[in-house]
């Protein structure tokens, strides 16, 4: 897994993104410019509804922009690929593979044999501790182990980019942090770009190398902010004083960013990186 | 929480995950009350057929007196199982249920995934679809005995016609219904369109598909009795129905039996096949009753 060298620089320019149709359309993203090295673990914090998770799905290519445009080492994202691996809040692994062929899934889609796939599985399996639970399915396993296996089931097709979409939003305190360390260590050793979305102060402050704000309606960048705490980090770094005073600010950032906390067109909704909640339902248009 | 001690790796705990056992075999008292109980009812329900037919009770909307009591059922029952008649009634309506199902099952399925996928499908052949179906396999027959040169083909389109639509309805509903997400993570996974329909559809919509696939054997059979009373020589059905004119009034109680039976067993297969095909769906187990 180590020397495998993947770059993952992500440029983008004057992104603008729509979503909904006809009347209910709006702005999601507004002209956001970001550039991230590669190799480099950057949060985007933000209140729910933001855009946040629209930018996300830009980047994996899910959603279409409206003006602008993002580039991964390069190459301007046109549709889902590979390289750019995503993971959701809850996971989608599939409930008729066993854990391992979760985990092998993206090999298979490339062809590789399955002895072969089965071997860089079990690693990745290793990797994120869950090497004895690979015959198991999916709904055996609890809520932060499934998402250990969303996350090697990523990491196998070794993306650029790592795109993370509130990966530990649904799980409980405890296991949350403990997923942070877990995924701080797997970065520590495949040094792959990590785009993160939270809307939890802590685990932006926790994880990243740099935070971006961005404050909702349409969603535009408010403040940038580095972070320089040492790694290997732990969780004694959250009760430190310069900690602290980050995340004083990060409250007062996201407190007076100028807007109403609701958002009219999102109603309140989620926005997730596939587009507004009313374009994913399925429409039943039959009269049974 | 974990101290700050310069561990790299976090100690990431690894709960045993629960798995429900299906139902123990032992017999407890409860189940065996239980048990008896669902016999006395059946044994009840029989009894008042027997006092009903034997005594010839005439209530004057409904009579029983050419209803044949349950001991000259079993009779007629026991000698149609002895007879060489049995093999080529069941052997005709089970090549028919074969076949008209067969046909039902795999163009139900491959319309239902295209259908189910693709818009433009949808626009082009539901329409139609949902023109005819509202017409019972049934009303069907007339027309079917003119369509096709031989009673054989008509009994087996009413059987297709009856099984298609429960199947073709079930798996649209499925694809429809797979998680969107599970499809955009499969495209970010490296997925192309036709693969995705093995690797994702087809699977998360198989759970529907095994449900429209039981009820369409239940209308099959439904439908090939049907037909087979009209235009059958042979068959379980026109087995009943010759009963009836032939005045073997217990032969009908046997054949009714007999249906019910086939038809029941059918459609437990066809479950049956499709939780061994699907271990992974424990949607039912969950559901069990105590």
């Amino acid at each position: 897994m180590n020397g495998i060298a993947t770059n993952g620089t992500v440029s983008i320019d004057n992104l603008s993104i729509h979503l909904g149709s006809g009347e209910q359309r709006f702005a999601a993203l507004q002209d956001v410019s970001l550039e991230i090295a590669a190799g480099e673990l950057v949060c985007l914090l933000g209140p729910s509804g933001c855009g946040k998770s629209t930018l996300l799905g830009a980047v994996a290519g899910h959603l279409a922009p409206e003006c602008g445009a993002i580039r991964v080492d390069g190459k301007t994202v046109t549709a889902p690929h590979p390289e750019r691996g995503l993971v959701f809040q809850h996971h989608t692994l599939f409930p008729w593979q066993k854990v391992i062929d979760n985990v092998a899934f993206g090999l298979k889609m490339k062809g590789v044999n399955r002895s072969e796939r089965h071997t860089q599985a079990r690693e990745l399996l290793q990797l994120v501790g869950l090497e004895e639970f690979a015959d198991r399915y999916p709904w055996q396993l609890s809520g932060g182990m499934q998402q250990r296996v969303e996350i090697a089931r990523v990491l196998i097709n070794h993306p650029r980019v790592l795109l993370m979409d509130e990966p530990f939003g649904a799980l409980d305190a405890i296991t949350r942090l403990r997923m942070q360390e877990l995924l701080l260590d797997v970065w520590s050793r495949i040094r792959t770009t990590i785009l993160f979305v939270t809307h939890d102060i802590d685990e932006a402050l926790f994880l990243a190398d740099r935070i971006i704000v961005i404050s909702p309606r349409p969603g535009r960048i408010v403040e940038e902010i580095k972070l320089d705490f040492p790694r290997p980090r732990h969780a004694s770094l959250l009760t430190s004083s310069r900690f602290a005073a980050l995340k004083r600010h990060c409250i007062q950032l996201l407190h007076d960013d100028g807007t109403d906390a609701e958002n009219p067109h999102a109603g309140g909704h989620r926005l997730s990186p596939l587009g507004a909640p009313w374009e994913i339902a399925p429409g039943v248009k039959l009269a049974i | 929480m974990a101290d700050a001690s310069g561990m790299a790796i976090p100690n990431v705990p690894t709960p045993r995950p629960q798995i429900r056992r299906r139902h123990g075999r032992k017999l407890s008292a409860r189940s065996l009350r239980q048990f008896a109980l669902q016999l006395i009812s059946i044994a009840g329900c029989v009894l008042v057929w027997h006092v009903l037919a034997s005594q010839r009770v005439n209530l004057g909307l409904i009579t029983f007196a050419n209803v044949p009591p349950p001991l000259e059922v079993l009779h007629a029952a026991w000698d149609l199982f002895t007879s060489p008649k049995l093999v080529f009634h069941l052997r005709s309506s089970l090549y028919r249920i074969a076949l008209g199902f067969s046909i039902a099952a795999i163009l139900g399925v491959v319309l239902g995934l295209v259908i189910g996928r693709f818009r433009w499908a949808q626009q082009l052949l539901l329409p139609p679809l949902e023109m005819l179906r509202p017409i019972p396999a049934v009303a069907w027959i007339p027309l079917a005995i003119l369509m096709f040169p031989s009673s054989e083909a008509s009994m087996i389109y009413i059987t297709f016609v009856g099984a298609l639509f429960p199947i073709l309805l079930n798996t649209i509903h499925g694809v429809e219904h797979v998680d969107t997400r599970l499809i955009a993570s499969a495209r970010s996974l490296g997925t192309r369109e036709l693969a995705l329909f093995g690797e994702v559809i087809l699977p998360a919509a198989a759970p529907a598909i095994v449900t429209g696939l039981s009820i369409g054997m239940g209308t099959c059979w439904f439908c090939l009795v049907t037909a087979e009373m009209i235009s059958g020589q042979f068959g379980i059905g026109y087995y009943t129905w010759e009963s009836y004119t032939l005045q073997n009034y217990a032969n009908i109680v046997v054949g009714m039996l007999l249906i019910g039976a086939l038809g029941m067993g059918s459609s437990v297969l066809i479950r049956q096949v499709g939780a061994w095909l699907m271990p992974w769906d424990h949607s039912k187990r969950e559901g069990n009753k105590s």
